[in-house]
């Protein structure tokens, strides 16, 4: 059964093969040598740290996703303990709320957050209705904190949950028949034990914060995320070499930090974005 | 029992998370259907501005639609065949091949968009097409039915079944259909419902892919965000979250695939 | 190839022996000939290469260049399990999940494409020979360990195979059932007639259904033999302790006695300076110290119920283990006699 099989299964990954090859191997290896092709040539890669526009660009996306990634991981891991933790009516509610968009793609977030924090908002209607003054945050940074925070917090949370379901009780019940305190068995306990899962859903939440383009066009705000940077780099300027070695760039950091996480919290969890 | 004081500011945290969550997409299915989003709910209640969205943007319902079933089944002949090779193979080679077929989730789609368009923008016909933007679903999503499957594959001993059909006399692609693919059935629909649902609302990639021929249900959001007033776009989110709200519910129910229950109701 | 009559194909390997990929040795070259209708035990601890002989036999794994083998007069060496047409018996049963119980023992039939009506008349019997047709349209996650077995058994054989391999069918289950399900399976293979190979690692087991046992032992045999001459005339220190409790004595020959600590008994069927004889707890019993060649002291009482368990020190190197089914009181500290059937002594290979 074993020596005759190798052919078929070389036929059956054929086609994913080709697919992969023709359309994103190749592609990505074009963009590559584009994002060198401009009149720096391949040291258009370092120039990026060089463009005060570009470098400026990229540390506010990293600190912007680095701020909704660990609001995201603290806000989840709370909710998530609490919810796999607590049986109560109305549990299996809130975790459909939390987890329902999933999959919403960041242009309707981007919209959603106009709802919640735009010019005919709701923070601005109860802000004009207690204290008479305007509240409208929807296109400036905390607007786009708000949409990032909106589309990694069901995904964190689903991460999390998984790992808390798999929490052995008998640990934390260990922990106090030895005196030890709520905190400390937080601490101890309970956070060790979900240190992958937060790793891991972090890596992501991060990940796609670092991408996310369709919340930030929506918002049109003046804040130049990378992603934003890099598509009026290509349809405005046509500057393509530019916009290929920031999405080199871009790309790199966003796989570094799937890939540090992993190697870190282990392959397993990050399964599940 | 008597829940501790603890219990219930976890129990209002949680809460105020589920409606910051939750109330802006009510509120924006409600403007959907005010008269005037401006004058509040007292406007009157309508169906005009969705009638109006369905006469300037059924077309991109269509086609994402389309999209969406085309991508589908390029990932059912292309992603569960590899899924079960690499279920099959533990070699190092094999895993090169998992990461880098998982890699367009870690590349952002703006980043694959570009690629693909400077590498096959040149050729008109494709770049024209709706075929150019399932290209990019097909690459985005497939990572999401690979796993899908291989989840399914790990969580029973797929081998021995296979040897205990081959011990039967099913020859290869006979075990496949027989009891490879019934048996992952739970894997293949929990991926099929991401693809699906990660199809109709991908927006980073298709925005680059798309041509005014070819805009998605996502791209002609952002249109409506940008030049239409703001009960269309409410509208216009209505019609796409009724459109979603099915996928996200089986999403919710088929989602999450475990391994076979062995459960024993007749002991001796 | 496939003719309801050849139910007894004899099997025969040649020089098999595995290597796998990674390079370690799973079996050295074996020969082995199993008769028509004769039904052979593997057996051996996990790892003895057991398993790896079975795969070798149905088909799963190919043995190293060189090695061949043979059912009845075709050498099925390059022939993959699905051309072979054996019936297989997995441990884990490997019942189709997607399938109800008729669909799983119909299935082998389906592959062969036997018509319908046939293959519903075949089912029925195996359903009906296995006692399980009132679970015909069950799920498999609905039956129990036995149920499941019985199903792996109906649909092994409902295809008519030209041999039978199990490979360790009953290590799932409970004990009771195991014991069962052992004399069922049994008088299964005496009724069908049928070449049968049976991987187990326990010895009983292996003594109820085995014609011939072949113990192995790293991946070499150990010894070939019926259940009795495994038992009373274990080849070498390792089989004997494999199968069953034995006891040994170590000591030195002279003027036709084996003497060692605690002393001695009548021996005239070697010359070896220095041996080592081996009997069964069973073969031996405690007398008073005045009626035996051999004292010592006991050190242990066990009662078992149906006998007693007496653990002897100050014999021998070790300590002697003798069960009886006697009711006398056995006082631990006393000094009694052993006295040993003459006949159920044999001389073994003292090395393990």
């Amino acid at each position: 059964m074993k020596h005759s099989e190798y052919p078929r299964l070389i036929l059956l990954m054929l086609p994913v093969a080709i697919v992969f090859l023709a359309f994103f191997l190749l592609p990505m290896a074009r963009l590559i040598l584009i994002g060198g092709s401009g009149e720096n040539g391949f040291s258009e890669y370092l120039s990026i740290f060089h463009t005060p526009r570009h470098f400026e660009s990229l540390v506010s996306t990293v600190l912007l996703s680095a701020a909704v990634t660990i609001a995201a991981v603290i806000i989840s891991a709370v909710t998530g303990v609490f919810l796999e933790r607590n049986r109560f009516p109305g549990r299996e509610v809130l975790i459909s709320m939390l987890t329902f968009p999933l999959a919403f793609p960041g242009v309707v977030i981007g919209f959603l957050v106009i709802m919640l924090a735009g010019r005919q908002g709701l923070a601005n209607e109860i802000s004009q209705a207690l204290t008479g003054s305007r509240l409208v945050f929807a296109y400036s940074m905390a607007g786009l904190f708000t949409g990032y925070l909106y589309f990694s917090i069901p995904r964190v949370i689903l991460t999390i949950m998984a790992a808390a379901e798999k929490l052995d009780p008998a640990l934390e019940e260990a922990a106090r028949s030895l005196g030890a305190s709520r905190w400390q068995v937080i601490r101890d306990v309970i956070l060790p034990a979900l240190k992958p899962a937060l790793i891991a859903s972090g890596a992501i939440a991060f990940a796609t914060a670092m991408g996310a383009f369709g919340t930030a066009f929506t918002l049109a705000t003046n804040i130049d995320v990378l992603p934003m940077t890099i598509y009026t780099e290509f349809t405005l300027n046509a500057n393509f070499a530019t916009a290929a070695a920031l999405s080199i760039v871009l790309g790199t950091i966003t796989w570094l930090a799937l890939y540090i996480s992993r190697s870190i919290a282990g392959s397993t969890v990050a399964a599940a974005a | 029992m008597k829940r501790s004081r603890i219990f219930y500011v976890n129990l209002a945290f949680t809460l105020l998370v589920c409606a910051f969550l939750i109330v802006p997409i009510f509120l924006s299915m409600l403007a959907g259907v005010t008269v005037n989003f401006f004058q509040g709910i007292k406007s009157g209640l309508t169906l005009s501005w969705v009638i109006e969205v369905w006469s300037l943007y059924a077309d991109t319902i269509f086609l994402s639609l389309l999209i969406a079933v085309a991508c589908l089944i390029c990932n059912l002949l292309i992603g569960v065949p590899a899924a079960y090779v690499l279920a099959r193979k533990s070699g190092r080679v094999a895993r090169m091949i998992e990461e880098t077929l998982v890699l367009p989730i870690a590349i952002p789609g703006l980043a694959i968009a570009l690629a693909l368009i400077v590498t096959y923008g040149g050729i008109r016909e494709f770049r024209l097409s709706w075929l150019f933007i399932l290209v990019g679903h097909v690459l985005y999503t497939l990572p999401f039915m690979i796993r899908s499957v291989l989840a399914v594959l790990s969580s029973f001993d797929f081998r021995t079944l296979e040897e205990g059909a081959a011990s039967l006399g099913a020859g290869f692609w006979k075990r496949f259909r027989t009891i490879i693919i019934p048996n992952c059935r739970a894997g293949i629909l929990a991926g099929s419902l991401m693809v699906v649902t990660l199809s109709v609302g991908e927006f980073n990639l298709t925005w680059m892919l798309h041509t005014p021929l070819t805009k998605t249900l996502p791209v002609g959001l952002a249109d409506s965000y940008a030049s239409m007033r703001l009960e269309i776009g409410s509208a216009y989110t209505l019609v796409f979250l009724i459109m979603i709200l099915p996928l996200l519910i089986a999403l919710q129910l088929y989602g999450r695939p475990r391994a076979a229950k062995t459960t024993i109701s007749d002991p001796e | 190839m496939t003719s309801d009559q050849e139910v007894s194909t004899s099997i025969r390997l040649e020089a098999c022996a595995k290597t796998f990929d990674d390079g370690t040795r799973a079996l050295e070259p074996i020969d082995l000939e199993i008769a028509g209708g004769e039904t052979v035990v593997l057996l051996g601890p996990s790892g003895c290469g057991k398993t790896t002989t079975l795969r070798i036999i149905a088909g799963l794994e190919a043995p190293d260049p060189g090695g061949r083998v043979l059912f009845g007069s075709d050498d099925v060496t390059p022939l993959p399990i699905e051309s072979r047409n054996v019936g297989m018996v997995f441990q884990s049963y490997a019942l189709f999940p997607n399938m109800t119980v008729r669909e799983n023992v119909a299935y082998g039939l389906m592959v062969r494409n036997v018509p319908k009506p046939e293959r519903a008349v075949r089912v029925g019997e195996m359903l009906a020979m296995m006692h399980i047709e009132e679970l015909a349209d069950r799920r498999i996650d609905q039956l129990s360990g036995g149920q499941r077995q019985r199903v792996a058994l109906a649909r092994a054989i409902a295809v008519r195979p030209r041999v039978l391999l199990l490979d360790e069918p009953l290590t799932a289950l409970d004990a009771s059932l195991r014991e069962r399900l052992r004399i069922e399976i049994n008088d299964l293979l005496r009724s069908l007639g049928i070449t049968a190979v049976y991987v187990t690692h326990d010895q009983g087991e292996a003594m109820a259904i085995g014609d011939r046992i072949v113990v192995m032992r790293k991946g070499v045999v150990a010894q070939i033999g019926s259940p009795k001459d495994i038992y009373y005339r274990p080849a070498n220190a390792f089989v004997a302790d494999f199968i069953g409790t034995s006891n040994r004595l170590t000591g030195h020959l002279s003027n036709g006695a084996l003497s060692f600590q605690g002393g001695s008994i009548p021996w005239q069927r070697s010359e070896a300076a220095e041996l080592t004889v081996m009997f069964r707890p069973q073969d031996a019993e405690i007398v008073a110290p005045t009626e035996a060649q051999i004292a010592g002291r006991i050190a242990n009482v066990y009662f078992l119920g149906d006998r007693t368990k007496i653990i002897l020190e100050a014999i021998g190197q070790g300590p002697i283990v003798v069960e009886t089914t006697a009711q006398a009181d056995f006082v631990i500290g006393s000094n009694v006699g052993l006295k040993i059937n003459p006949d159920r002594i044999f001389e073994i290979d003292g090395e393990t």
